[in-house]
C-alpha cells in the first residue's frame, strides 16, 4: 500500500493521493458498483458511524450522491441545511465546524464557495475526516476521480476487457482534452491533476481569459486548435460555464464562446467514435455543447452520475478504515 | 515632572557613524554626552553594555483602530506595542470608523495619543470616507500639525482626482502617501498572482496592480512637483521605477514592510489568513530584490503596516478574511536580520528604521503648534529630545503572540526565532521600556 493513500485520511485535494493511490479508490468503487446492482444495495461497512454532510454552496447531484453513498455503506448521515441553519444567522464556519463535530461524527463532506475551505476545516476539526465535495475555484477530487473511473470503464468496454484490476493502464498515454472555462472550474484543476497523475496527455483549450497561464503545474499543455485537437483526442472534457464565478464577464457573449469553444454537430463529427465525451454537468445545452451532442452516444454523462455513488462510497469506506484493518466488502 | 536618566556604557549611532558613549536625559532633553560620566545623583541607570544606542524608530504606518476597532486595537495598546518595539512615534492611518477626515475625529485621535505611552501623529484621510470620490479638509487637519495624508487600505483610483489631491497638498505643504494598488486589476484578489494562486483556486492581485499605480502617480508627482510617499511598495519593478524616479529629481520616498523582505508567497500555501495582506506577499525574486534594495540604501524606510485583527476577522475561510498582519513588536529584528544580523551597519539601521521616516512624516523639530510634539529621528546631539532606543543585536528570541503587547495576535511569525531585541525605549526623556519590561 502506498504512502498516499486515501486510507484514513482527508480528501482534499488529487494531490493527496499517489498514483497507487488513486488506483486503490477505482478498484474499491469496482467492488462497489456490484453493490449498487443487488436488490438490497446495503452493506454495513459503516454501520455506526456518522458522516455529516455539510453544503454551504448550491448542489443536487454531489450532495444527493454523498449521501446516498453514505446510506448504503449504513452510515448514519446528519445533514446541514445551510439555509435553516444558524449559519443564516451569522455564524462562522470554524463555529459551525466545531458544533457539528461536538455532536460526535467520523467525517465531513464539505461543499463551500471558498477555495481552501475543506483545508482549513481539517485544521478545525479534532478528529473527523474531511472529504472536499468542492471548494470555491480551488478543487473538486470526487469528481475527478468519478471521471476517470467512468473512462475507465467506458475505454474497457470498447475494448472488451475488464476494467477491474486494470489499475491506470487504460488510462495511461490516453489523450485528454478539457475545453472551455479553466480558470473558475474546480472540475478542471481536479481533472488535470487526476489525468496527469494517472499517465494520461492532458491538453486544455478554451478563451484566453479562461485559460490559466501556467498550466504546466498541473501537467497540462495548452493548446490551439481546437478542430485538430478534437479529431486527435481520446476523452473529450466539456465543462460548464461558471457564471455565478463571473466567468460570463471573461467573454464578450456566451454565444460567442459557444461559436469558438462549443461542441455543436460539426465538430462532434471531428470527434473520433471510439473516444469518449464528459461532462461534470450540469450541462447547459447551447452554450458548451449543443442539444444535439448532449445525447451523443460517446457522451457518458449519465455514467458519470451513477459511478458517483460507488466513488463516493469507496472515498467514505477508506477514509474512515484503518490501514491493515479493511473489511473485505 | 522630569527625572533624570544616564544610559551607560553604549555604542552611540550617529547619522554617519557610531561612537562609544553615555548619555544623561534632564529635562525631557539629551543634556550631557560623554565617556564615563558620573551618575547623577537619584538618576535612573540604563545599562547598555554592548548594545547600540540611537533614535527611537518612527513608524510611518500603523493602523492603530481607533476610533471604531477597538476590538483589534486601541491607541494605547497600539502605543504600547510600538514602544516594546522601539518606536517613539507612530503614524496612525486614517482608516478607522469613521475615518480621520474631519478635525473632531482628528483631535480624538491626537488626545488618545497624548494618553498613550508614545507621540501618536494621526495621518490625515485625502478623500472623504475614503471613498475615492472628493477630497477632505486637509487644510483643516493640516492646521492640527497634520502633514501625512492617504486613503491607505486602497489607493485613490481616480486619475484626475489623484492630480488634483496633489496640486492641492502642495499649496499646503503636505505629503501624500498612496497605497499603490489599482482595483480595476486587484479586483477581489486575496493573494499574490502567480502559479501558486492559480494552484490553489485563490483570485490573484497581480504585481502589475501596484506597479501600474507606482507609475501613474510617479508622473502625475513629477507633473505637479507634489510630495508623494509610496507606501509598502512590495515588487522589484516598483522600486526600480521610485529609484529611476527620484534620479530624475521626483519629490518621491518610498517604505517597504518587514513582510514583505521576509515572508513569500508559499506562506499562503496552506490557506492560513495570517498571511493575507493588501499588496499581497509576492514571490521570492521580488523578496530578494527588496532584500537587496534594503541593503544598499536604496529604500527610504521601513514601515510595519501594523494591521491588528480580531480572531474571528482571520478564523474565516482565505477570501472572506481581513486583510493585515502585525509588524510593530516584529519590525526592528526582522530589519536587523536583513541587514545582516550582528553585522548590520548600524549607520543604516537607525536610517531606515528612524531618521528617513521621522523626516518623511515632518517629525523631526519640536514645534509648539503641533501640542507638544517632540523631536525624533535626531542626532543625539546635546539640547535635542530624548527620543532613544537601546538596542541588542547579538540576542535571539522565539515569537509567542500570547506575549504580544498588541490586543491582537495575528503575527505571522508565530514560532520565529529572531535576532535582536529592544531593551530600553525613552519617550520624550521618560523611561517607557526598561530591560523589555513597561515601566508603568
Amino acid at each position: 500500500m502506498s504512502a498516499d493513500s486515501l486510507i484514513g485520511g482527508n480528501l482534499l485535494s488529487i494531490e493527496d493521493l499517489s498514483a497507487d493511490g488513486l488506483a486503490e479508490v477505482l478498484e474499491v468503487a469496482e467492488s462497489f458498483v456490484e453493490v449498487n446492482g443487488r436488490s438490497v444495495k446495503k452493506i454495513p461497512v459503516l454501520k455506526g458511524r456518522v458522516i455529516a454532510s455539510l453544503f454551504f454552496e448550491e448542489s443536487t447531484r454531489t450532495r444527493l450522491s454523498f449521501e446516498t453513498a453514505a446510506k448504503r455503506l449504513s452510515a448514519d448521515v446528519l445533514s446541514l441545511a445551510v439555509a435553516s441553519s444558524s449559519v443564516k444567522k451569522g455564524e462562522s464556519l470554524k463555529d459551525t465546524i466545531e458544533t457539528i463535530e461536538a455532536l460526535g461524527i467520523d467525517a465531513v463532506v464539505l461543499r463551500h464557495r471558498s477555495s481552501g475551505a475543506a483545508h482549513q476545516v481539517s485544521r478545525w476539526v479534532k478528529e473527523a475526516k474531511v472529504i472536499n465535495a468542492g471548494d470555491g475555484t480551488h478543487e473538486h477530487p470526487s469528481q475527478a476521480l468519478i471521471d476517470l473511473f467512468t473512462v475507465r470503464r467506458a475505454v474497457a468496454e470498447r475494448r472488451g476487457v475488464d476494467s477491474r484490476g486494470s489499475g491506470l493502464a487504460l488510462l495511461a498515454g490516453a489523450r485528454v482534452l478539457i475545453i472551455g472555462d479553466i480558470v473558475h472550474s474546480r472540475v478542471a484543476r481536479s481533472e488535470m491533476l487526476a489525468y496527469a497523475k494517472a499517465g494520461a496527455q492532458v491538453r486544455v483549450i478554451g478563451p484566453g481569459t479562461l485559460v490559466p497561464g501556467n498550466v504546466e503545474i498541473y501537467g497540462a499543455e495548452r493548446a490551439e486548435n481546437l478542430d485538430v485537437e478534437l479529431a486527435e483526442a481520446d476523452v473529450v472534457s466539456l465543462l460548464r460555464m461558471q457564471e455565478e464565478r463571473g466567468s460570463g464577464r471573461f467573454v464578450p457573449s456566451l454565444h460567442e464562446f459557444s461559436t469558438l469553444y462549443g461542441i455543436d454537430e460539426r465538430r462532434a463529427r471531428l470527434i473520433r467514435d471510439d473516444a469518449v465525451i464528459t461532462h461534470p454537468g450540469p450541462m447547459v445545452r447551447g452554450v458548451e455543447v449543443s442539444s444535439l451532442v448532449a445525447d451523443d452516444p460517446r457522451m457518458v454523462v449519465r455514467e458519470q452520475v451513477t459511478n458517483g455513488v460507488p466513488i463516493r462510497m469507496a472515498i467514505l469506506f477508506l477514509a474512515l478504515s484503518t490501514r491493515g484493518e479493511m473489511v473485505n466488502v | 515632572m522630569s527625572e533624570t536618566t544616564i544610559i551607560q556604557g553604549g555604542t552611540l549611532v550617529l547619522p554617519d557613524t557610531t561612537m562609544k558613549a553615555d548619555i544623561i536625559i534632564r529635562d525631557h532633553v539629551i543634556a550631557e554626552l560623554g565617556d564615563g560620566l558620573d551618575v547623577p545623583a537619584g538618576a535612573t541607570v540604563l545599562n547598555a553594555e554592548g548594545a547600540y544606542v540611537g533614535p527611537a524608530f518612527v513608524d510611518l504606518h500603523a493602523h492603530l483602530r481607533e476610533p471604531g476597532g477597538e476590538a483589534a486595537e486601541t491607541v494605547a495598546t497600539g502605543a504600547a506595542a510600538g514602544v516594546k518595539g522601539g518606536y517613539s512615534a507612530l503614524v496612525a492611518m486614517p482608516n478607522t470608523v469613521p475615518a480621520i477626515d474631519s478635525v473632531p475625529v482628528a483631535a480624538h485621535v491626537l488626545e488618545l495619543g497624548r494618553r498613550s505611552m508614545l507621540e501618536v501623529v494621526p495621518a490625515g484621510a485625502i478623500t472623504l470616507g475614503r471613498r475615492g470620490e472628493h477630497l477632505a479638509p486637509m487644510g483643516e487637519l493640516a492646521a492640527l500639525g497634520l502633514t501625512f495624508f492617504t486613503d491607505d487600505g486602497t489607493g485613490v483610483q481616480n486619475a484626475g482626482l489623484m492630480r488634483r489631491a496633489l496640486l492641492y497638498a502642495k499649496g499646503l505643504g503636505l505629503t501624500l502617501a498612496q497605497h499603490c494598488e489599482d482595483e480595476s486589476l486587484a479586483g477581489a484578489g486575496c493573494m499574490n498572482a502567480s502559479a501558486l494562486s492559480s494552484r490553489l483556486g485563490l483570485a490573484g492581485r497581480p504585481a502589475i496592480a501596484e506597479e501600474a499605480m507606482v507609475a501613474r502617480d510617479l508622473l502625475l508627482a513629477q507633473d505637479t512637483g507634489a510630495r508623494l510617499h509610496v507606501l509598502h511598495l512590495s515588487t522589484a519593478r516598483s522600486l526600480a521605477m521610485v529609484r529611476e524616479a527620484q534620479a530624475r529629481g521626483v519629490a518621491v520616498t518610498a517604505e517597504v514592510t518587514p513582510h514583505h523582505f521576509t515572508l513569500t508567497e508559499e506562506s499562503c500555501a496552506g490557506y492560513d489568513p495570517t498571511f493575507k495582506v493588501h499588496p499581497p506577499l509576492r514571490g521570492s525574486t521580488d523578496v530578494e530584490a527588496l532584500r537587496i534594495g534594503l541593503h544598499a540604501g536604496y529604500i527610504d524606510a521601513v514601515a510595519t503596516d501594523h494591521a491588528p485583527h480580531a480572531p474571528e476577522m482571520k478564523e474565516r475561510p482565505f477570501d472572506e478574511a481581513a486583510p493585515g498582519m502585525l509588524g510593530l513588536e516584529t519590525a526592528f529584528s526582522l530589519t536587523l536580520e536583513a541587514l545582516g544580523g550582528g553585522e548590520a551597519d548600524p549607520v543604516l539601521l537607525f536610517k531606515v528604521l528612524s531618521r528617513t521616516p521621522a523626516h518623511i512624516a515632518n517629525l523631526t523639530r519640536h514645534d509648539q503648534r503641533r501640542h507638544g510634539l517632540s523631536a525624533h529621528g535626531g542626532d543625539l546631539s546635546i539640547g535635542t529630545d530624548a527620543n532613544l532606543v537601546i538596542v541588542d543585536t547579538s540576542t535571539r528570541s522565539v515569537v509567542n503572540r500570547h506575549d504580544l503587547a498588541s490586543l491582537a495576535r495575528n503575527t505571522p511569525y508565530e514560532g520565529r526565532s529572531l535576532i535582536g531585541a529592544v531593551r530600553h525605549t525613552v519617550v520624550a526623556g521618560t523611561v517607557a521600556l526598561r530591560d523589555g519590561e513597561f515601566t508603568r
